[in-house]
């Protein structure tokens, strides 16, 4: 197995070398033919990619790297798979289109061996061998568009994160969280951390976390958000919320959630009115549950 | 270790009027919270203070053994007949405590030493002779 493959990877070297522009040709002629790019390249650029690769992929045969570890551990084909289709999800190509675009080189490289020999064992595992190959890149280059997408996503949910909970100072001593969305751990963690810094930074007395835009409040929301009201008691600050819709209220209600030790409201306006009035008095005791001695 | 005399390199405790200031570290063992508890209760009673003020912004940690200590002094020295106000919490030990369900029930809280002050009565003099009586610990 480990001779013939040999010769056979040798054969197959040795058309790439001998034929380079041939195969490269072919496969720009092969990619404009299908129509499905996807994108506009033109074939100045496709020409490029092609010798980039073809380039790689000869570099890749002539080590002694295995064929099924090829694609995986050669390191400079697989930065050029990366590269190419990393270059075209940029350009808006499809992940479809761009491996089925790597997979039509196999039949590039197969018409060149097939010059190269008559026989149709040897052309049977030539076409093994190049199958292994490309078909290894071709599901490489789909999964570096998976995680280029992955990496896009990531990022965007960081930055909503932090666009999301933005703590404002709405009075002397006072400050305000609007919160939008729903409230799950990780979020807030996030409104806690920048409202604890934010009521030392500020010396607040009142913090209001305002849910208008919270679209539902379940048995977890209730909990996250007596987690914050107890994390701005502990800090020596009072805790508002604000913006309870009647159908919210409706749902704490009926789930038997019970924020009677919070103070809440209705609007904003009302909140802010009780925190003005909290901080006009002299003294500010933290009014803590009473705890039996 | 005698109790009631001061600790060696403890924090001291200071008495302003009828309210003792006082302040904890964050190398708190279980030994010197011990002395420090014993220390500040018999304070409490040979000064009559009415108000204590524990600082508590060097913390950078605060374990479910300290939350107990601080809710005991609090209930210790309601018992005495003054009133513990635990000041000047990190937002991260304030996190970590909501975290571990440790609610401090029943324990004060101020957002520093000088609101602390406030809500025990201390009142700034509208003109502050020379010091303005602002504490430096923020």
């Amino acid at each position: 197995m480990s001779t013939s493959e040999t010769t056979v990877r040798d054969r197959l070297l040795d058309a790439l070398r001998e034929r380079e522009q041939e195969i490269a040709d072919r496969w720009v002629r092969l990619q404009l033919e299908q129509s499905t790019l996807g994108v506009d390249l033109g074939e100045y650029e496709l020409r490029e990619e092609a010798d980039l690769l073809i380039a790689a992929l000869g570099a890749g045969l002539a080590s002694d790297v295995p064929v099924r570890q090829l694609v995986a551990s050669q390191h400079e084909l697989r930065r050029t798979v990366i590269e190419l289709s990393l270059r075209r999800a940029r350009a808006g190509a499809t992940p479809t289109a761009t491996s089925l675009a790597v997979l039509s080189l196999k039949e590039a490289l197969l018409e060149a061996v097939q010059h190269t020999t008559a026989d149709s064992r040897e052309l049977f595992d030539a076409a093994v061998l190049v199958n292994r190959l490309l078909d290894a890149a071709g599901a490489l280059s789909f999964e570096t568009y998976v995680e280029g997408r992955e990496e896009i996503i990531q990022r965007q949910s960081n930055q909503l994160m932090e666009l999301s909970t933005p703590v404002v100072r709405l009075w002397h001593h006072v400050l305000a969280v609007p919160l939008i969305g729903t409230l799950d751990t990780a979020r807030t963690q996030v409104v806690m951390e920048n409202l604890l810094q934010a009521i030392q930074d500020n010396e607040a007395r009142v913090a209001i976390i305002d849910i208008t835009g919270v679209p539902a409040v379940d048995t977890a929301v209730a909990q996250h958000l007596m987690h914050t009201v107890n994390a701005v008691r502990l800090m020596g600050a009072d805790c508002v919320i604000s913006g309870i819709r009647p159908p919210i209220a409706q749902t704490i209600a009926q789930l038997g959630i019970d924020l009677s030790t919070i103070l809440t409201h209705s609007t904003l306006a009302d909140a802010l009115t009780a925190a003005v009035r909290l901080t006009d008095q002299p003294s500010v005791p933290t009014p803590h549950a009473p705890a039996g001695p | 270790m005698s109790t009631p005399h001061p600790r060696d390199g403890g924090v001291p405790i200071l008495r302003l009027g009828d309210v003792l200031v006082t302040g904890l570290l964050n190398e708190l063992d279980d030994k010197s919270a011990m002395a420090f508890t014993d220390e500040l209760t018999e304070r409490i009673v040979s000064d009559a203070a009415r108000g204590v003020l524990i600082d508590i912004s060097r913390l950078e940690l605060v374990d479910s053994f300290v939350a107990r200590m601080l809710m005991e002094l609090t209930t210790m020295s309601r018992l005495l007949g003054a009133r513990v106000i635990v000041a000047g919490m990190r937002p991260a030990v304030a996190i970590t405590l909501v975290e571990l369900g440790l609610q401090l029930t029943g324990v004060e809280t101020a957002l520093n030493a000088e609101a602390g002050l406030v809500a025990l009565g201390w009142q700034r003099m509208p003109q502050p002779p020379g010091e303005a009586p602002r504490d430096s610990l923020r």
